[in-house]
């Protein structure tokens, strides 16, 4: 059950003060040259005025693009392990939007199914989220198709609501009233404030579940080859999306000793599934196109009852030859198996 | 006679089994689009930026059969260094050019193309002329700053590569684990390397479109790197990539008159 | 607060390395540490990865079986980075070892059931420790029947134990190699599997098939087995994935909604039916 107050936009200053005294970093979009990206702030005025989206995600929080797992020193007849430990920054990311937020989901569902990874718990644990609804959307925008929305408040500890004067503010979690809790002043009984009324309006672009149930059954579409003819197969939408997960892992070394390293992969990559022997069970463009849908919208959700995609678009405006993810799943809707 | 009208008689006679060109994408963006029938070829448009030559080397293009592709000065660079590095074949592909009243000309041979680049003086964008005059001015060391920052951004997610015509290796230097050439990871030495690599094995052949610096997703103009190594290569050796279809590469050729002398 | 590092080996000698066949050996191997090789145990199918400290890790099933304490074997060929790294080691070196990981071939659930054991190759190394698992546990199982072949007599790998199996009553070996493969003295069969196994003629009836092979063998075997009468539910394989992390997490190994990693590398052929082909 949240609970709501307002919070004026002068008073940001003095939050952001009070979460700096707390220790903690906060990760905001700031915008230079013409996009923006999440960086470190420490005052409202540094936070990017009108965005909708950074290009990079938050995912970089909890899975950065190369984590260190492992170390050894060697000597003659003998190798010393060394255990990784994460540096972790108790941090507070400020303005994501709420598909972002909801992003984090997607990323524990792999992580700590059956094993748990050490890395990203360590990092989750020390991690808020004050989300940003939308009040506005761009062409790539399809939160609500896939149980999302401007509003929608999973995975923010806090959910802010751009409106006159300053933000709705919804506390959601105990991590959300931590943060309250620094500076409680600031959070001002909220008055009848009309949420919806404030957010984007964004209708849904296709029925996801229809589409999930229709997937088998167009697994040996040639749709999949024809949507993919134009991919170049780099890795620039497994990269920027919040909940694409995928890693490599990597040997670095030396006679003296050596290190072994995480790094961010993607399934477009014609390397990804190639086995020594020359035998590609991926073999075409196509083939890990088809991939990267199922992926998300098929076997996702019978492994972990939730969807591997959250609608946030950047992938498509991220794409250098505007593979436009939506589009492609309003096709594969419309087409008959 | 204009580009649909021409994409439709060359798919419709047989001659070719894909028209290559672009079409409207999200919010008005051009991208690239392949019309495989007459219907397909309602949608294509001539005004798109990337370079359509890199898919001439995708076997998923190979097998569609051959291939028509609308071209600008750039993409027919990039053909006809293709055609010299033993890619393509003049056969497989029709490249079409598009003049100002939005008339087609075929040029089916490399011979067609050079004369057709020869008669425009190729010239870089003023933006990227100004920017490259920019670094050239910095000292060494600003430069080196210049892209310790920038290369700080890179994910190393390929999309430059991915994008370059003449980035059609199947199994690229970055690939190769034996021995491991560069870093795999996103870190400062597996940025740096890969990129001087990619710089390095560019020169001579860059074509100059410009695709690997619109493809990056994070706005890094890593073009600058691999047209300063192009400039270089034509400034010291007089060659410009994708001038002929017969290969003369300064890179890979050695001459007794070669101006250096360590070699002898 | 620290939770375990999953991705952390376990450091492991090399007590023995065999010369198999032309670039395939198998390394039997022992816990470094003392309170590990106590407390740590497998069972039949799984597997590991195995590190080359320098060059990475590489993926292979655990070949001796569980039923024999204090070492692990494992047997590769040298076709890569790592392997060739696993290739230069000598008796007494170190490398690393995460596992076991992935499912397990049921054999409690085929007691009192006849047992056919379909090999090629490199693929032996899977099947063989079920089959020495099965065989610590003779009584548990009616006929066990083993149809092994590789390309020529130098390829067969294993090949002092295949001498056992020839010699001991309680197992039929059929041993094949390829029209061609035959050295002069060979007294095996000679001819593809999976026409051996067709001439071998074994009943369905009350038995379970294992078949791990390279895919082309695979691909002509199955329907010899159906032919014969066995049902998807009674044959069982091993697949093999490109793997990284082997727990389920980097999506590599991910076919259709399974991980091999996890819900494999043992199927039957009903669940490798239900699966996308991507493997």
């Amino acid at each position: 059950m949240a609970d709501l107050y307002q919070l004026s936009s002068a008073s940001l200053d003095a939050l952001f003060a009070a979460l700096g005294a707390d220790g903690r970093r906060i990760l905001a979009p700031t915008e230079a040259d013409g996009r923006s990206e999440l960086n470190p702030v420490t005052r409202a005025d540094q936070v990017a005025k009108d965005y909708l989206q950074t290009t990079l995600s938050a995912k970089e929080t909890v899975f950065p693009k190369v984590e260190r797992l492992l170390s050894y020193t060697l000597a003659p007849g003998q190798v010393d392990l060394v255990d990784a430990e994460p540096t972790v920054t108790p941090t507070v990311l400020f303005g994501i939007r709420p598909c972002e937020a909801s992003a984090f989901a997607a990323l524990d569902a792999v992580f700590n199914w059956d094993y748990r990874d050490k890395f990203f718990n360590a990092r989750l644990e020390q991690l808020a989220v004050i989300g940003l609804g939308c009040t506005r959307r761009d062409d790539a925008c399809f939160c609500t198709a896939v149980g999302g929305g401007p509003g929608a408040t999973k995975g923010s500890d806090i959910l802010l609501t751009p409106m006159a004067g300053g933000y709705l503010a919804e506390v959601l979690t105990d991590k959300g009233r931590a943060i309250q809790a620094l500076a409680p002043d600031l959070f001002q009984p909220s008055q009848g404030v009309d949420k919806a009324a404030l957010l984007a309006e964004v209708p849904a672009a296709f029925d996801q579940p229809a589409l999930t149930a229709k997937l088998p059954a167009l697994f040996d579409s040639p749709l999949w080859s024809e949507q993919s003819l134009r991919c170049l197969g780099c890795g620039a939408c497994a990269f920027v999306c919040p909940t694409c997960v995928c890693f490599d892992i990597q040997e670095e070394a030396d006679k003296t000793g050596g290190r072994r390293l995480r790094a961010w992969d993607s399934c477009g990559y014609h390397m990804f599934t190639l086995h020594a022997s020359g035998h590609n069970p991926r073999e075409t463009q196509g083939a890990r196109w088809r991939q990267r849908i199922y992926h998300k919208f098929s076997y996702y959700p019978e492994r972990y009852g939730q969807l591997g995609c959250v609608g946030c678009g950047k992938c498509t405006r991220a794409c250098p030859v505007d593979m436009n993810l939506q589009e492609h799943l309003v096709e594969a809707s419309q087409v008959n198996p | 006679m204009e580009l649909r009208e021409k994409a439709k008689q060359l798919l419709e006679s047989g001659d070719v089994k894909a028209v290559l060109g672009f079409e409207p994408g999200t919010g008005g963006v051009r991208r690239p689009a392949f019309a495989r029938s007459a219907a397909q070829a309602e949608k294509l448009v001539f005004d798109g930026e990337q370079n359509l030559a890199s898919y001439v080397t995708h076997k998923e293009v190979k097998r569609l059969g051959r291939v028509a592709v609308a071209a600008r000065p750039d993409t027919l660079r990039a053909l006809l260094q293709l055609m010299g590095e033993r890619q393509i074949k003049e056969g497989d592909l029709l490249p079409l050019v598009v003049d100002a009243d939005g008339q087609v000309t075929e040029l089916p041979s490399g011979e067609a193309m050079e004369e057709y680049l020869a008669l425009s003086a190729k010239e870089l964008p003023a933006k990227d002329r100004e920017l490259l005059d920019r670094l050239g001015n910095m000292t060494r060391q600003e430069r080196w700053d210049f892209w310790q920052k920038e290369l700080s951004r890179c994910i190393k997610c390929y999309a430059c590569r991915s994008s370059c015509p003449m980035c059609y290796c199947g199994h690229c230097t970055m690939d190769c684990n034996r021995p491991q050439w560069v870093p795999v990871p996103s870190h400062a030495l597996g940025n740096l390397e890969y990129h001087m690599v990619r710089a390095m094995h560019l020169a001579g052949r860059c074509v100059e479109c410009g695709d690997c610096g619109r493809a990056c997703p994070v706005g890094i103009p890593i073009h600058l790197l691999t047209f300063n190594a192009e400039e270089s290569v034509h400034a010291q050796f007089g060659q410009r990539a994708g001038a002929s279809a017969k290969l003369d590469y300064a890179m890979s050729t050695f001459r007794p008159d070669d101006k250096e002398t360590f070699i002898r | 607060m620290s939770e375990p590092n999953i991705y952390l080996p376990h450091l492991m000698r090399i007590a023995k390395i065999t010369e198999e066949a032309p670039g395939v050996r198998t390394f039997r191997l022992e816990f470094v540490d003392e309170a590990a090789a106590s407390a740590w145990t497998f069972q039949t199918g799984q597997f590991g990865l195995y590190s080359a400290f320098g060059d990475g890790e590489s993926t292979f099933c655990i070949a001796s079986s569980p039923t024999r304490k204090g070492y692990i074997e494992c047997t590769f060929r040298e076709v890569g980075r790592v392997t060739a790294g696993l290739a230069d080691k000598e008796v007494g070196d170190i490398v690393g070892f995460r596992g076991p990981y992935g499912n397990v071939f049921p054999i409690e659930d085929w007691k009192g059931k006849n047992l056919l054991f379909i090999a090629g190759g490199i693929a032996l190394p899977p099947l063989r420790s079920v089959i020495w698992n099965c065989l610590d546990l003779r009584d548990w199982f009616k006929d066990i029947t083993i149809v092994y072949g590789a390309r020529s007599v130098a390829d067969l790998v294993y090949k002092h134990e295949l001498k056992e199996w020839e010699a001991r009553p309680d197992v039929n070996l059929l041993c094949t190699v390829d029209p061609g493969g035959e050295t002069p003295d060979w007294a095996g069969k000679v001819g593809f599997v999976p026409l051996i196994v067709e001439q071998a003629n074994p009943s369905p009836e009350n038995t379970v098939a294992l078949v791990c092979g390279p895919p082309i063998m695979i691909k002509l075997t199955l329907p010899v087995l159906a032919k014969l009468g066995f049902t998807p539910d009674s044959i069982y394989t091993t697949l093999e994935n490109r793997m990284k992390c082997g727990v389920g997490k980097c999506g590599r190994c991910n076919t259709g909604k399974s991980y091999v990693c996890k819900d494999g590398p043992v199927y039957t052929l009903a669940q490798l039916n239900r699966l996308p082909a991507e493997y």
